[in-house]
């Protein structure tokens, strides 16, 4: 079935989310993920929302739980490129995740990354690879 | 109010949710809707087609361009003969439950649009009717 | 069953041409409307209503025998407030119907004074709700009007200003309430997208109260920006202020908050790792450095 692909950054996790999910994939990412996090022993998640147009409150707390968990994993979660209609629509629904990190973008998500966990980065695209 | 045009979507599991997610965005674009209220509606009507499965064991949504006087809107109607909400206003209220709960369904639901209607009998089963304005 | 639909379509011609005829050149205007347009409105109207009574119902005007005359009165109505025309100008139009109607009603049951007195009250209820339907409208078409309006004066005034590389600042002036809020928001949101800002300094002293609706105002604001990346401090908290927030039991939770806008860009210019140093140049002028952030 189809799963959303996360690709592996050095220390890091990236995952770019393009479709509008069902529940079932939702869910299937936060295993994957935290799958991945344990396997691998990253240290820093980066989601990068900035092709949703619509977050519900189900993928709002798919967001928080990501977060939780990799914390508990030992790893920093980043959610970036959140679409201002998105945020605002969000505040009024009454999430304010505040648990998640945010950066305006991947540049940004993973200078926050870099600073919370300090790592070398991949030098060449070899370091890049699907987990 | 008066309904010009009207289109129902089954609800019946969550393929249909993001169906009926983008049915009504594709409606709320032709209306011409901002931007921020098309997202807006479209988040209400995924929260309240998600009640209606999770907590109505699924049912219908209709959707009806709707006129007032000099003004246009669109209206979301989600019905489920489920087992109904004994407490309307305790799952109106704010609460961040995970598993069968409400959650931020209805609450959060009514902020995002102008009009918000609720009728519910346990046994029998919930509808709820949603209008945002242009 | 009410004769009143036969007798308007037995006498159609002439009640249409008594009526235009009987409009008062004052309600008339006729510096707003050219007289084609007049008397085509009127015969559209008149045709419309002939097709409303057609259905026998001329009590209850919402159902869809008088869909046509009640479309026709509600674009008459917009069409006419737009061009100048006063409300009661429109509403008058449609009452003088009466006096051409109660003249047919009469040369019909000129002989039976009870059916008689009986069409003339259905006439008269008739054209009464017809004319309300015009004023209705006319109000709910102004009040779009002024909404509008107030809109545009909502955007005007809330400017965002970019006070350095990624530092934003946001003077609110006047209360803040939801309406408020959400042309705020999205300014405020789309210039952190536009500038990829990360600070963001709300100066509320131009806010007059700040009550437990206007905190939860800012707060929104605050969490929005938060979700874009974007950190918020607020400035221009005047003692006062700081009293009721207390008092009221306001909870910024850990939202930095000074009393100066410029504590405040001395702050975010702190938080984006820069400093202020003077340059050694004879003319005291202010040189921001810039450092990046620093790696651990």
């Amino acid at each position: 079935m189809e799963r959303i692909p996360i690709l592996r950054m050095g220390n890091f996790l990236l995952v770019t989310i393009q479709v509008d999910m069902h529940d079932r994939l939702a869910l299937q990412l936060q295993d994957d993920l935290t799958q991945s996090i344990a396997e691998w022993g990253s240290t820093g998640v980066l989601i990068d929302i900035s092709s949703l147009e619509i977050v519900d409150s189900f993928i709002g707390r798919m967001l928080a739980n990501i977060a939780a968990m990799a914390r508990v994993l030992d790893a920093e979660t980043v959610v970036v490129g959140m679409q201002p209609a998105v945020a605002i629509t969000l505040v009024e629904l009454g999430m304010s995740l505040s648990g998640v990190r945010t950066a305006l973008n991947v540049e940004s998500g993973m200078e926050l990354l870099y600073e919370l966990r300090g790592n070398f980065r991949p030098e060449s695209a070899d370091e890049i690879s699907q987990a | 109010m008066k309904s010009l045009r009207r289109e129902t979507v089954p609800i019946k599991n969550s393929s249909d949710v993001v169906a009926a997610r983008q049915k009504v965005r594709h409606w709320a674009q032709e209306l011409k809707f901002t931007l921020v209220d098309q997202t807006k509606l479209v988040t209400a009507a995924s929260e309240l087609a998600r009640n209606t499965l999770d907590h109505g064991k699924g049912g219908e949504m209709s959707i009806d361009v709707v006129e007032d006087l000099s003004r246009t809107g669109l209206k979301l109607s989600f019905e489920d003969q489920g087992p109904g909400i004994p407490d309307i206003a305790a799952a109106l209220r704010d609460g961040f439950t995970t598993g069968s709960g409400m959650g931020l369904g209805l609450g959060g639901s009514k902020r995002l649009v102008n009009d918000f209607e609720i009728h519910s009998e346990v046994g029998k089963g919930t509808r709820v009717c949603v209008v945002r304005w242009k | 069953m009410s004769k009143l639909p036969e007798i308007i379509r037995r006498n159609e011609e002439q009640i249409r041409a008594a009526w235009v005829s009987q409009v008062s050149s004052a309600v008339r205007r006729s510096d707003l409307m050219s007289d084609r347009e007049f008397q085509g409105q009127s015969r559209e109207l008149l045709t419309s209503i002939v097709e409303g009574c057609e259905s026998g119902d001329i009590v209850h005007l919402d159902s869809a025998a008088w869909g046509h005359a009640r479309e026709l009165l509600n674009s008459i109505s917009a069409s006419r407030a737009t061009q100048g025309f006063k409300t009661s100008e429109t509403a008058t139009f449609v009452l003088s119907l009466k006096q051409p109607l109660f003249h047919a009603i009469r040369k019909e049951l000129a002989s039976s004074p009870d059916a008689l007195f009986d069409e003339l009250w259905n006439a008269t209820l008739l054209v009464d709700k017809l004319a309300l339907i015009t004023s209705d409208s006319f109000l709910a078409s102004r009040e779009q009007f002024i909404l509008r309006q107030q809109q545009e004066m909502l955007e005007l005034s809330t400017p965002v200003v970019k006070l350095w590389e990624g530092i934003l600042a946001l003077p609110i002036i006047g209360t803040l309430d939801s309406a408020r809020t959400q042309v705020i928001m999205e300014s405020l949101l789309g210039a952190i997208v536009q500038t990829n800002s990360r600070v963001a300094i709300i100066d509320i002293t131009g806010v007059p109260t700040v009550d437990t609706l206007v905190a939860q105002h800012l707060l929104k604001t605050i969490t929005a920006a938060r979700l874009m990346g974007a950190e918020c401090i607020i400035s221009g908290v005047r003692p006062q202020i700081a009293q009721t927030i207390v008092h009221l039991g306001i909870d910024l939770g850990q939202i930095i908050t000074k009393a100066k806008l410029a504590d405040a860009f001395a702050l975010a210019l702190q938080k984006s790792g820069r400093t202020v140093v003077k340059s050694g140049n004879s003319s005291p002028a202010l040189s921001a450095k810039s450092e990046p952030a620093k790696e651990r």
